[in-house]
């Protein structure tokens, strides 16, 4: 998208995570789309292991 | 297909092959185990006297008046400080509770058991909405109910359910959950369905066996007045199919969740019968008229059990009736349902959901996959007042907070990783 466009046309948004950042863009009526999406828990060490337990099987 | 699959397909398995019936009623003190002529029962995970919330404390004065150990709640407290009363988790005795859970030494109990392992659960007596034991009152009305209950109810409904067993082998619970959820009930917090399914099975017996028509027409309307009256054995139908499943070495799958009102504890059948505890929740629900959130308790009960089972919030959109009630729509409830597939071992054989073109409901919770997605498990519950004596304030959908399930998870990796 060019500058020209966005400033006519306005932003079309992704939104990944956070639902505010989606339903405030939403209130502004601008074209929004939310990924439902988390980040795993307990930090990356933790994970490496249970995938490694799981044979990589987890997600 | 690894070792750990082969665990969490049998760890389901043994779940789903459960076979819950009531079979009889009777009194704790008799017939639970490891019970104690001054020991009381409470929901969640293990808390002594000093820590428990205002629910709970309300609660337990309550039932230490009911038991008559003490006349006034100054007594109670005045008691309960001296050490009299041992304090044990419903779970330790293959028994559950909503919300506080007390189960004292004269309650009466339904007793379901598992026709494929034989084992055994225990659930009290539900009591109705509002100001009632289990949300934390005490009050004379609450006392004179619990009395009554113990009185009339039990010896009514147990011979009915006798007479019931003699002629039918048992109640079986899993059917009637199975059509429930195509009535319209999730099982948590609308239980409607499962209420008049369970009167209609009893009625007849209870008219062949009982001795006395005033009684009979009390315990009857009774029953039908409390569209929760059949929550407690669903729990202990869920109770004793979680325990049916037992230690499966290298499953990740949860067997148990529960709140005491001051923590939120996870047991899952790979760790033995170990607990894994954080702070509970705080209910962010829909609330009756004249409270507030600072009015609200911490989440509390053993009723989680139903979420642990594949019912309750996880079969939300089996119950578009409900989530007005919890402040939704059908479609939040269909999304609820959905999200909760993501972090299950796999779907429901008994248990469908019409309105998912009769989609088994999300049943056995991963560990492994809460981690992986940061989803975490979803009720649909009631929220008791913080103070002891005021009873509910509202009902609604609340999220149960990710650090049991971390602590869960470190020991999982501790003990398999190699």
């Amino acid at each position: 998208m060019s500058l020209k466009s966005l400033l006519n046309n306005g932003p079309k948004v992704i939104n990944i995570g956070m639902e505010r950042f989606y339903s405030d863009l939403r209130e502004q009526e601008v074209e929004t789309v939310m990924v439902d999406w988390k980040p795993p828990l307990g930090g990356k060490e933790l994970l490496g292991k249970l995938r490694k337990i799981r044979g990589d099987s987890v997600g | 297909m690894d070792k750990f699959e082969i665990a969490n397909r049998e760890a389901l398995e043994r779940l789903q092959r459960a076979e819950p019936h009531i079979v009889d009623l009777g009194i704790a003190l008799e017939v639970i185990p490891g019970m104690e002529r001054n020991m009381i029962l409470h929901a969640g995970p293990p808390i002594g006297w000093e820590d428990m919330s205002g629910p709970m404390i309300g609660a337990v004065t309550g039932a230490t008046i009911y038991e008559g150990w003490a006349g006034t709640p100054e007594e109670a407290t005045e008691y309960i400080d001296k050490g009299n009363v041992d304090f044990d988790p419903c779970h330790h005795h293959a028994a559950v509770g909503p919300m506080a859970g007390i189960i004292s030494p004269n309650m009466p109990v339904w007793i379901v058991e598992d026709r494929s392992s034989g084992k055994r659960s225990f659930a009290t007596l539900n009591e109705g909405l509002g100001k009632v034991l289990r949300m934390g009152a005490f009050d004379k009305d609450v006392i004179e109910r619990l009395h009554w209950m113990r009185e009339v109810l039990f010896p009514v409904l147990k011979a009915g359910v006798n007479r019931y067993v003699r002629e039918n082998g048992g109640l079986n619970l899993k059917s009637l959950i199975s059509q429930s959820l195509h009535m319209g009930d999730e099982l948590h917090n609308r239980n409607r369905a499962a209420t008049s399914l369970l009167i209609r099975a009893l009625v007849p017996s209870l008219i062949e066996s009982s001795c006395s028509n005033d009684s009979l027409a009390r315990v009857v309307r009774f029953m039908a007045g409390n569209d929760h009256f059949f929550l407690n054995p669903g729990m202990a139908a869920a109770k004793v199919s979680l325990d049916s499943v037992g230690y499966v070495e290298g499953s990740s799958m949860v067997t148990v969740m529960a709140r005491n009102g001051t923590e939120f504890g996870i047991q899952v059948a790979g760790l033995e019968e170990q607990w894994f505890t954080c702070p509970a929740a705080l209910p962010d629900v829909l609330l009756f008229p004249g409270f507030t959130r600072e009015d609200v308790n911490r989440d509390i009960g053993d009723s989680a059990i139903m979420e642990t089972y594949g019912v309750g919030g996880f079969a939300i959109a089996a119950a578009p009736a409900i989530v007005q009630f919890v402040g939704g729509t059908p479609q939040d409830a269909i999304n609820y349902t959905r999200e909760m597939y993501e972090i299950c071992l796999g779907e429901n054989k008994n248990f469908t959901i019409p309105s998912l073109n009769f989609r088994g409901t999300p049943t056995g919770i991963d560990l492994l996959k809460i981690i992986e997605t940061g989803i975490t498990p979803v009720l649909d519950t009631g929220a008791a007042h913080r103070e002891a004596g005021k009873g509910q304030v509202g009902a609604g959908i609340v999220r149960m907070p990710s650090e049991a399930f971390v602590s869960a998870a470190t020991a999982f990796a501790d003990k398999y990783y190699q």
